[in-house]
């Protein structure tokens, strides 16, 4: 399973990379291949203010639907247009091309309460 | 094997999860009075015996009237094709036969209901059907707010009084609202005061819904008013009656968001309380919102087409919760009515209809002029209109004796509306003749003089 050692997890299977003061979000190869192809990603308005373990989207694939939630507290300064056209991006790139938002962090750090790779990996059991 | 879903010990230990102490704890929003109390079911009786009790029970319908009433519900020649489609044993069958591998038919028919609907109301996407238009429209308002994100609905007062009742019930629970906006004198909506709502500052407007005809049978400036729902980033919604989109102007071309209606002029006859047919259809963007059942066309592993239920994950036994609609559920059977009449009538046939209802509309409110019974409203009609008649409800009960049913008497709807109380709702379609007409028209001179 591919976890990049750079990024932090949530329980949610959401990862997020910090960049300065903003985070993007996306979900996990793990996540992917659990919900299977995807065909929809519902995202946020730019501007929305998100607390930590808010919805903020819904994902839709062949098999299921779930709700995306907010891996820390911020504001949403984009999303990724090419989901709308492309959504499968979210099986084949789920760290690049499959990126869902980027916030504006409240606090900067929120990445150091979530997982690491290995803490990750061990909570899905891979 | 008894068939027991639940035992006596299920039910305790889900009541105590509950936290409540009786099964009848969990009607207790449905009003005392139309609960089903001790149903007291009498005994068996031979088939014999049966049969004339039931015979004896819809001798109490009146079928024999000479019949002006619309108000939603519209009279129209049933070809005997739609009968015919409806009894073949292939479409007669269980609820919910939608597994593709054995519901070609039944799929095929309510793709094509989809696509019959989103060629009338020039709207790309169509739900498979909802309850009636009272459900469709609530349904409609719930999309809105869904989709703006905003929880404030404006909801014209010259739409159909029970679809505006269904809203408010849709609307009960929660932070929602809907508003009425009240009409102008010509029997329109005030579109001075749609725009003074709209422009109510921290009150943003999720949805404005207005009828097309309305429910005084007026056509309204829907262009206009769908312009300044947009201009204040809300969406508009047109509830609008199927057969007269053969003549007027479709949602689509007006730019309304979302058209909701009342199925039922499609080949389904007049009864009371339904079955009937919700119609919805929606812009491209609003796709996700559609609550219900969608079909869609596909083909199989070898490239042959076929059809097959689509985008569930909207749905209420996939999301449950989250899902688009709770309380929906399709009328295959009458949407099937619906695809059978209007593939019958195709699109000359149906503009026939309309324009005959027009004409007979048209007569019938010459006819009643000369003899001095004045329209209530200036506005330009479909097939429906108010006509002023002193002491409408008396008049309307004593034509009733005569065998003619004048329209509905509009205090029935809005009895808070003095302009209103000496108004009867009258219609007319293809089926109203010069007979009827003139048994109308002098029946209103003997009984109102």
């Amino acid at each position: 399973m591919d976890l990049p050692q750079t990024l932090r997890y949530s329980k949610d299977h959401e990862w997020l990379r910090t960049e300065d003061e903003e985070g993007v979000v996306g979900i996990t190869a793990y996540a992917a291949d659990e919900l299977g192809d995807v065909v929809f990603v519902e995202l946020p308005e730019i501007g929305r203010k998100l607390q930590k373990d808010e919805t903020f989207g819904v994902i839709e694939s062949v098999k299921t639907a779930s709700d995306l939630t907010a891996p820390a507290a911020g504001e949403v300064i984009a999303t990724n247009d090419a989901l709308v056209d492309d959504p499968e991006l979210v099986n084949s790139e789920p760290y690049k091309g499959g990126w869902m938002v980027r916030m504006r962090l409240d606090d900067p750090d929120a990445g150091t309460e979530l997982m690491d790779a290995a803490a990750y990996s061990e909570s899905i059991g891979s | 094997m008894v068939y027991g879903p639940h035992t006596p010990a299920d039910r305790e230990r889900m009541l105590a999860a509950l936290g409540i102490d009786s099964v009848e704890q969990l009607f207790s929003d449905i009003p005392e009075a139309v609960r089903a109390a001790d149903l007291r079911l009498p005994g068996p009786v031979s088939e014999l015996t049966l049969a004339r009790e039931l015979t004896s029970l819809a001798s109490r319908n009146r079928v024999d009237l000479v019949s002006f009433l619309g108000a939603g519900v519209y009279r129209h020649h049933i070809p005997a094709t739609v009968d015919a489609v409806l009894s073949r044993g292939e479409f007669y069958t269980a609820y919910t036969p939608y597994q593709p591998e054995i519901s070609q038919g039944t799929l095929q028919a309510i793709y094509e209901f989809q696509s019959l609907i989103a060629e009338l109301t020039g709207l790309p996407v169509v739900s498979a059907s909802h309850y009636d238009g009272a459900a469709a429209t609530a349904e409609a308002a719930l999309m809105t707010v869904r989709a703006t994100r905003r929880d404030r609905v404006l909801i014209s007062r010259a739409v159909h009084r029970h679809y505006i009742d269904t809203a408010r019930t849709y609307f009960a629970p929660g932070s929602r609202a809907i508003e009425g906006l009240p009409t102008a004198p010509d029997g329109t909506t005030d579109l001075a005061a749609l725009e003074a709502a709209l422009a109510e500052p921290g009150r943003p407007v999720a949805g404005v819904i207005m009828g097309q005809p309305n429910a005084f049978g007026l056509l309204e400036p829907m262009a206009d008013a769908a312009a300044l729902a947009h201009a204040a980033g809300a969406l508009f919604v047109a509830v609008v009656e199927p057969v007269s989109l053969a003549v007027l102007s479709p949602p689509g071309a007006y730019d309304a968001d979302i058209a909701a209606g009342e199925g039922q002029p499609l080949g389904i006859a007049p009864q009371f309380g339904g079955p009937y047919l919700g119609l919805l259809a929606a812009s491209k963007p609003l796709l996700r919102q559609v609550p219900g059942r969608l079909v869609g066309r596909t083909a199989d592993v070898d490239g042959r087409r076929g059809f097959v239920m689509t985008l569930r994950a909207r749905e209420q036994d996939i999301r449950r919760d989250k899902a688009a609609s709770n309380i929906c559920t399709n009328q295959a059977l009458c949407a099937l009515a619906a695809t059978a009449y209007l593939a019958t009538l195709g699109p000359h046939g149906l503009c026939d209809v309309a324009a005959g209802g027009v004409a007979a509309a048209t007569r019938l409110e010459t006819a009643l002029a000369t003899a001095g019974f004045e329209r209530v409203h200036r506005a330009p009609y479909f097939n429906e209109f108010a006509v002023r008649v002193p002491g409408a409800s008396r008049v309307h009960d004593a034509l009733l004796e005569r065998g003619v049913l004048a329209g509905l008497p509009l205090a029935v709807w809005y009895p808070d509306d003095l302009e209103l109380a000496d108004a009867l709702l009258l219609c007319a379609t293809e089926l109203t003749s010069d007979e009827d007409i003139e048994r109308l028209v002098e029946g209103l001179i003997e009984v109102a003089a």
